[in-house]
């Protein structure tokens, strides 16, 4: 077990492209901290650099406080879990999770215990002499998972280790990374950009978008309390909604003149952002929505439609039976707490 | 086949099975005349079998023919094997190991190296006969086996191919084994050449063919005749002045230089279809 | 040039690596070839003691010598032949064996395997077959009412390597029409049937067109092989007779250098057919580029 601390590292390619233009980032030991954000935005660089797949261009990576910078990747006492899982094609499975333990010079016996060991534990005890091909995918994923685990490392690095994965298997899986996790407690570092897996997963969120961090925090309080217009609408699904305004000391005039009152703010265009889930029917609600289109998930139902007198795209997500239809008028409001108010050319929380 | 047209069906088959006879003809020919005596065989070609096939076959195998100064065959089959599978293992060792820095290192004169291995596709033997001759004369390696093998082991296409192969392993399987704590040469040793087995045979398939069927660098580089290869040493009795040809001898020895590659070829015909379609792309 | 995108870090491990083959390549490659540029612009006196710089001369009286420039065409025609006829044999062979696609790796075996025969042990082996006094062919050819005889008649002689040449590289082509014409998506020409083009109409305007770069390389090819890798064929056979009619390009070097002692000229033909291989290599991989795009 060990903490990761990241020190102001920037990553800049040669030709000049800067990737990650300086970010810290600390992780406690046993913690599982998950990175999460679009595609591009450096969350897979930043995991590589702590691998030390990537060289650091600035700025210092402590691994249980040993500077690790300039260490070989074997040396940095991690091991990782690659998206397409990098399995030795002609090894067994025996053999991939045994590999990096023979290059250690671990002494045999010790490493057959702790294959085996690693393998009970991932359900792999009939499949050691098989090679990767002969299996499922979700068998491979666990192999990946084994490689990692016999090594005891300090800290675990995923990589999106489950978009390869069906719908189905990836929910169980999730689970079964989340129960391993906390049984071992080594600390983690987890890529993806499946936003509700990043809620379901870390201990520590950590929110990127164009090589910076937008916010850090428990996933309940970044769900709950989004510090940019960008993390609101990235966490939660289906996105939170962002009516344009203008903001006063009373409230926010939304653009088809209708005041929402919000006290403590000062001036200035803003957007209003309201979860989906947050929305429901009153019938002396201010937001008026245009109903268009009404899906039907079972549980509940998104109706999607317009702001009345905007071009204001809403969803509204809706339980019970009494669905409006496309045409109708839907009055709605939102509780107290429930509103989000940005900034709108800076995307910064005001409330 | 998109519909049934029962006479087109023949005729394709008629074609392909005349086509095979063509082909195969020649060699069933020269193992008619191998089994036959030469008078037989000088009297109006049999075309069956004869009884004469052990002793044609033992003659050349254990004498030769002294009579035109070619050693016995059985000398000459293992000077061709000695060369071939030095040539083979020569080529795909050294190119292994090049493609191997080529692709997985970034070093200056990379590029340089590259086309420096690369020209040797445009450098055939037979473009550069006499200096070549010459430098082999000078470094003490006529009539030896080395100077038999060693100026044919540099090989463009094995580097090629391997560098292509080497191109689509994933990257992750490097990433992989550097975290798994494995250097450079632990990577080719355990991994990449592992990885490339299905290369390596087809490369050996062409490469054994081709180092067999060397004729031209054999013929300048030997002299001594106990270092003459079968494919150098069969022009020798066919060339054999104004004596009669010894035909039933000259083609046992045809059969038994043929022999040697056409089985690689059949025995490894998956793997060397494989292989030569993926060496020209 | 490419590598990958991740690469190990040594400072004289690559080096290490591409010494021996870069090592082969200058002592036996690039060293002689210099050589014989080098050479090509000498003169040596009839006893091999002086040498003098001649400039380009060497090569002025190649092409002013009769017997260099029909060497030069009879190479040209006999390069043309054994391209032309093997690959219209194998694409004729390749054309049948590809419809029937059940039993066509029996075909293939029975036509693969002249690939493995040496172009001088394919050259005797014709020879014999083709002997004027013993030969089968030469002997079916006397009942057709034609007097075969390779050891006087030069277009006889020419007839004869050609047939060997090609002989052993039709297996090649076959192989490469093969995999081409078994590349054509089937609902290609599932599709051509259901629109009413017949077996030929469906060759002619489906997979002779989608064949086509497989033709092109396939001539660069055999035309390489034709004038570079036949020396074994001649020599074992005709050795360049009668009169010449068969004395190729490769065949003359190697006799004006070690027969002739010739030194300036051998040296002039050699750079003559370096230029004749890069320009057909070149050819080759302006091809190759072009394939890679698409």
């Amino acid at each position: 077990m060990a903490n990761i601390s990241i020190d102001t590292i920037k990553k800049i390619y040669p030709g000049g492209v800067e990737v990650i233009p300086g970010l810290s980032l600390d992780i406690a030991a046993g913690e599982l901290c998950v990175l999460v954000g679009p595609s591009g935005c450096g969350k897979s660089t930043l995991l590589r650099m702590v691998a030390g797949l990537e060289e650091v261009t600035e700025g210092e990576i402590r691994i249980g406080g040993r500077r690790v910078n300039d260490l070989e990747p074997a040396a940095r006492d991690i091991s990782m879990v690659f998206q397409n899982y990098a399995l030795y094609p002609h090894m067994s499975v025996f053999d991939n999770m045994a590999y990096g333990l023979r290059n250690r010079r671990m002494p045999k016996p010790e490493i057959r215990t702790r294959v085996d060991a690693a393998a009970g534990a991932l359900g792999l005890e009939g499949f050691l002499d098989r090679k990767p091909r002969q299996l499922s995918g979700g068998q491979r994923q666990r192999v990946a998972m084994g490689r990692a685990i016999v090594r005891e490392p300090a800290a675990f690095l995923f990589d999106e280790p489950l978009s390869n994965l069906d719908a189905k298997l990836r929910v169980k899986t999730r689970v079964e990374i989340r129960a391993l996790q906390q049984r071992l407690g080594t600390t983690s570092i987890y890529v993806t950009h499946d936003q509700l897996e990043a809620m379901t997963l870390a201990d520590k969120l950590v929110v990127m978008h164009a090589g910076r961090i937008e916010q850090v925090g428990p996933p309940l309080g970044v769900y709950e309390r989004p510090a940019t217009a960008f993390v609101a609408g990235f966490i939660g699904s289906p996105p939170m909604n962002f009516l344009p305004g203008e903001a006063h000391t009373t409230g926010v005039r939304l653009d088809n003149g209708v005041d929402i009152a919000l006290p403590g703010l000062t001036g200035g265009r803003v957007d209003l952002g309201v979860r989906p889930e947050d929305l429901h029917v009153d019938p002396a609600g201010p937001v008026e929505l245009s109903v268009r289109v009404v899906e039907r998930l079972g549980a509940t139902a998104n109706v999607h439609g317009r702001l009345a007198g905007t071009d204001a795209e809403i969803i509204a997500s809706l339980s019970g039976t009494d669905l409006p239809a496309p045409g109708d008028t839907l009055r709605l409001t939102a509780g107290a707490g429930k509103w989000h108010v940005f900034d709108a050319a800076q995307g910064i929380r005001l409330l | 086949m998109v519909e049934r047209r029962p006479l087109l069906t023949f005729i394709q088959h008629a074609v392909l099975i005349l086509g095979a006879a063509i082909f195969v003809f020649p060699i069933y020919l020269a193992f008619v005349a191998s089994t036959h005596t030469a008078q037989e065989v000088n009297t109006g070609i049999p075309l069956l079998p004869g009884d004469e096939m052990w002793t044609n076959y033992a003659q050349v195998l254990g004498e030769g023919l002294s009579t035109v100064g070619a050693p016995p065959l059985g000398l000459m089959l293992f000077n061709s094997a000695v060369m071939a599978l030095s040539i083979t293992a020569g080529k795909i060792a050294i190119s292994l190991l090049s493609s191997f820095a080529i692709v997985y290192f970034r070093f200056p004169f990379r590029v340089l190296a590259f086309w420096t291995i690369f020209i040797t596709l445009m450098l055939p033997v037979e473009v550069r006969i006499l200096p070549t001759y010459e430098v082999v004369a000078s470094l003490g390696m006529l009539n030896s086996y080395a100077g038999l093998s060693i100026p044919l082991i540099a090989s463009a296409t094995a580097t090629f191919l391997f560098r292509q192969f080497f191109m689509t392993v994933p990257d992750e399987l490097t990433e992989a084994a550097r975290i798994d704590g494995a250097g450079p040469m632990k990577f080719f040793r355990d991994i990449l050449v592992p990885l490339s087995r299905t290369n390596l045979a087809a490369l050996f398939v062409i490469l054994f063919i081709y180092g067999w069927n060397q004729y031209l660098w054999p013929l300048l580089v030997t002299t001594d005749e106990s270092y003459y290869t079968i494919v150098m040493g069969i022009q020798r009795m066919a060339n054999a002045g104004e004596e009669t040809p010894q035909w039933h001898l000259i083609m046992a020895t045809a059969i038994m230089a043929l022999l040697p590659p056409v089985v690689v070829i059949l025995g490894m015909q998956r793997l060397f279809v494989r292989g030569l379609v993926e060496v020209e792309k | 040039m490419r590598t990958k995108k991740v690469t190990f870090r040594h400072r004289w491990l690559p080096y290490l690596l591409v010494a021996p083959q870069i090592a082969i390549t200058i002592v036996f490659f690039i060293w002689p070839a210099s050589q014989a540029l080098y050479q090509s612009v000498l003169r040596q006196d009839a006893f091999g003691l002086r040498t003098e710089f001649v400039g380009l001369q060497n090569f002025a009286r190649l092409f002013a010598d009769p017997l260099y420039i029909k060497s030069f065409f009879t190479t040209i025609a006999f390069s043309a032949m054994v391209a032309g006829l093997s690959m219209l044999v194998a694409l004729i062979l390749a054309v049948m064996a590809d419809r029937v696609i059940r039993r066509a790796t029996v075909y293939r075996t029975l036509l693969i395997w002249p690939y493995a025969v040496a172009p001088a042990v394919a050259g005797v082996l014709w020879w014999f077959l083709f002997n004027p006094t013993i030969g089968i062919a030469a002997y079916a050819l006397d009942q057709l009412g034609y007097d075969w005889n390779h050891y006087s008649s030069g277009s006889d002689a020419m007839a004869l390597i050609v047939i060997a040449a090609a002989w052993r590289q039709v297996s090649y082509n076959f192989l490469f029409f093969l995999a081409g014409l078994q590349a054509i998506p089937r609902s290609l020409t599932e599709a051509a049937a259901i629109d009413g083009a017949g077996p030929f109409k469906r060759f002619w305007s489906i997979q002779m067109p989608l064949l086509s770069p497989t033709v092109f390389f396939l001539i660069v090819v055999n035309v390489v092989y034709a004038f570079f890798e036949t020396f074994g064929i001649v020599h074992a056979t005709t050795s360049g007779g009668p009169g010449n009619a068969t004395n190729i390009l490769v065949y003359k070097v190697w006799r004006d250098a070690f027969e002739g002692l010739n030194l300036g000229s051998s040296a002039a033909q050699s750079v003559v057919l370096m230029v004749i291989v890069i320009a057909l290599t070149a050819i080759q991989f302006r091809y190759i580029e072009r394939r890679v795009e698409y």
